[in-house]
C-alpha cells in the first residue's frame, strides 16, 4: 500500500495544481504561474485550516473526478457556483464554500464551475509535492511544478501530506463572496501616453467580450479597437498580472498568471489588484467593461477589498 | 530631454516601473541592473520580485505594505547613491551549426540581404553580443550587437512551432529558443546548449550582461554536443 493519496479517475478539462507562484523567477524570463483567482484559492484554504498559499487544485470549465485513497480527507471546493457530488459511502451533493470529510474509497466529482472559468478544491494538510523554485505552481509549457509540469491524466496519484482527516465538525463559509458584474477598474499605463485619447476614452466606456482565445496566459477581448498615436511597439519591458496590452491591431489583451514575463507592445492600463481575482474568473463570451482610478485610490481599494477578505475567513463556522 | 529621466510609471497598483531611458544601450541596461543589484542585496520592504528589462526595472509589490508614492520616493534616494559601476560581466562562448536543415530561414533572409547563406553565417559567428535581459521564456536571453548587415523585422506571420534550441535573429537582437514555442523571430541555426536546467543553480545559463560569441560547428559536431548535454535529438 502507497502512501495517502487521491487517485485521478477523469481529469477534468484542465485541472493543475496551483499556489500563489513563484514571483522570483521572472529575472530568469520564468512565469509566475500560480492561481488564476487567488481569492477564491485562500478562501478554500482558509475552509480546510491551511495557510492561505497552499497548493491545491485549480479546475478549468470543467471538474475532475477523484478517489480518495487515505483513510480519511477534508476537501472544501471554491467557486461561485458548482458542487461536490459523491459517490459512494455517505453520498450526495455538498455546495461550494464548505468541508466534506471523505473516507477510503469515496468518489467525488466536481460538477462546474459555473458562472466563473476557475475553482479550487483545497485538501486539509495539502498535496506532498516538491517545491521548484520556491513554488508547487504549474507551468505546463515549460513542464515543471505541479504534478510532473503538467495537467492531471487520468491514473494520476496526488500524494497527501496527511491520511487523517482533522476531528471537528465540518466548516462553512458565513456568506459566499459576492459575485458582481461591476467594471473592472483600471490604473492607466505604463504607455497609455502611446494611445490617442480617443483609446483611452474607449477602453473606460466601451464593453468588451472574452473571446474564445483565452487561456492561463491571457484574455484576448473583442471590442472597439484602441489605437494607437505611432507604433505599438516599446521596447520590451515586465508584465504584471492585470496589465492590458494592445498590439498593432487595436485588440486587447488581458495577461494573466501564466504571462510572458515580458512583452514588447504597449500597456494601456493594469487591473487593479482588488479587481485581478475577478478578472481571473473571467470566461470566453463574458462580458467585460473597465473604469479608470488612479493608484492610491486603487491602494485603498485593495486595502478595503482584503478587510473584506480577512472578515470572511473570521466568519468560518462549523456546520 | 535632459531631465525625463529616470521615469516612475505605474503599472497597477502592486507594480512600479522604473524607466532610465527609451533606447537599447549598454549604458542604461548597466543602470537597470545596477539597481537590480542593489535591491538583490539589500532588499527594500514589500517588493517581492524585480524584472530587469532592456531600458527599465520592474518592481512588483504588496501594495498592503507600500504605497506607490513611498516607493518611488525610496527609488529616488537609491538612484541618488547608484554605483555608476556595471555588473562584472563573463565571456561565454556558445557553438552553433548553421547547417540547412537546422536553418530554416537562413537561405530566404540571406536572398533578401544580398548575401550568401555562408556569408550571412559568418557574419553572425563573427560579431560578440551583450546580454540585455531574460524574458519571454525560461532562460531566454535578449542578445544585443547583431550587424547592421543582418538586420530584418520580425516575421510578418510568426511561426506557430519553433523547435528548440533554434538560434533566430530579428532586429538587432539575437537569441536561443530554450523550449518549443510561437516565434516570430528568423531561425538561422540551432545551439546544442541547455539554456535552462533547473538543476543548475542559477538555472540559466546565460544572465544580463554576459558577452557572447558564437562558434560555428559542422552537423556532426552539433549532435555529439547535443548527445553530451543530454539534449533530444
Amino acid at each position: 500500500m502507497t502512501g495517502p493519496a487521491l487517485r485521478v479517475i477523469e481529469p477534468g478539462l484542465h485541472t493543475t495544481v496551483q499556489d500563489c507562484g513563484r514571483p522570483a523567477g521572472q529575472a530568469l524570463g520564468v512565469p509566475v504561474s500560480g492561481a488564476l483567482d487567488t481569492e477564491t484559492l485562500r478562501l478554500a484554504n482558509a475552509l480546510v485550516g491551511n495557510p492561505a498559499a497552499e497548493a491545491a487544485l485549480e479546475i478549468l470549465h470543467l471538474g475532475p473526478v477523484l478517489e480518495v485513497a487515505a483513510e480519511a480527507v477534508r476537501v472544501a471546493l471554491g467557486a461561485p457556483a458548482g458542487m461536490l457530488e459523491i459517490d459512494g459511502p455517505g453520498g450526495g451533493h455538498v455546495p461550494p464554500w464548505q468541508t466534506l470529510t471523505l473516507r477510503r474509497g469515496a468518489r467525488i466529482a466536481v460538477r462546474g464551475p459555473h458562472r466563473a472559468s476557475c475553482a479550487y478544491l483545497a485538501v486539509a494538510g495539502g498535496f506532498d509535492l516538491p517545491a521548484v523554485m520556491g513554488s508547487r505552481a504549474t507551468y505546463v509549457r515549460g513542464g515543471f511544478g505541479g504534478l510532473s509540469g503538467r495537467t492531471l491524466a487520468a491514473g494520476d496519484a496526488l500524494k497527501l501530506r496527511r491520511d487523517q482527516a482533522a476531528a471537528g465538525p465540518e466548516r462553512r463559509l458565513g456568506q459566499p463572496p459576492a459575485e458582481y458584474g461591476m467594471a473592472l477598474r483600471v490604473v492607466f499605463g505604463p504607455q497609455d501616453d502611446m494611445f490617442t485619447d480617443a483609446a483611452r476614452q474607449t477602453l473606460c466606456s466601451a464593453e468588451y467580450v472574452v473571446t474564445h482565445d483565452a487561456d492561463r496566459m491571457g484574455l484576448r477581448l473583442a471590442g472597439p479597437p484602441l489605437r494607437h498615436v505611432a507604433a505599438a511597439d516599446i521596447v520590451s519591458d515586465g508584465t504584471a498580472f492585470g496589465a492590458i496590452q494592445v498590439a498593432g491591431d487595436g485588440r486587447p489583451v488581458l495577461l494573466l498568471a501564466d504571462r510572458q514575463t515580458t512583452g514588447g507592445y504597449a500597456k494601456i492600463a493594469t487591473v487593479c489588484t482588488a479587481d485581478l481575482p475577478r478578472a481571473g474568473r473571467l470566461r470566453p463570451n463574458d462580458r467585460v467593461r473597465f473604469a479608470p482610478i488612479d493608484v492610491a485610490a486603487a491602494q485603498a481599494l485593495r486595502r478595503w477589498h482584503e478587510w473584506g477578505i480577512q472578515a470572511m475567513i473570521a466568519a468560518i463556522t462549523p456546520v | 530631454m535632459s531631465g525625463a529621466w529616470p521615469r516612475f510609471l505605474p503599472q497597477g497598483d502592486a507594480a512600479l516601473v522604473v524607466e532610465f531611458g527609451a533606447a537599447i544601450d549598454a549604458a542604461t541596461n548597466a543602470r537597470v541592473l545596477a539597481l537590480a543589484e542593489v535591491l538583490t542585496r539589500a532588499p527594500v520592504a514589500g517588493v517581492v520580485a524585480t524584472v530587469p528589462t532592456f531600458r527599465s526595472l520592474l518592481l512588483q509589490y504588496d501594495p498592503l505594505v507600500r504605497d506607490f508614492a513611498d516607493l518611488v520616493a525610496e527609488m529616488r534616494a537609491l538612484l541618488a547613491a547608484l554605483p555608476d559601476h556595471a555588473p562584472p560581466s563573463r565571456s561565454v562562448s556558445l557553438p552553433v551549426c548553421y547547417a540547412a536543415e537546422l536553418a530554416p530561414d537562413l537561405a530566404d533572409i540571406a536572398a533578401r540581404l544580398g548575401l550568401s547563406a555562408a556569408a550571412a553565417a559568418g557574419l553572425h559567428a563573427a560579431a560578440e553580443y551583450r546580454v540585455y535581459m531574460l524574458g519571454f521564456l525560461p532562460g531566454f536571453a535578449y542578445m544585443g550587437g547583431l550587424p547592421e548587415r543582418l538586420r530584418l523585422p520580425r516575421r510578418a506571420t510568426p511561426r506557430v512551432r519553433v523547435p528548440p534550441r533554434s538560434v533566430a535573429i530579428a532586429m538587432e537582437m539575437t537569441a536561443i529558443y530554450p523550449l518549443e514555442s510561437p516565434g516570430g523571430w528568423h531561425l538561422i541555426g540551432a545551439a546544442p546548449v541547455r539554456l535552462f536546467d533547473l538543476a543548475a543553480d542559477p538555472p540559466t545559463l546565460l544572465r544580463p550582461g554576459d558577452l557572447v560569441r558564437f562558434r560555428a560547428v559542422g552537423r556532426t559536431e552539433y549532435d555529439d554536443l547535443a548527445a553530451a548535454a543530454g539534449l533530444p535529438t
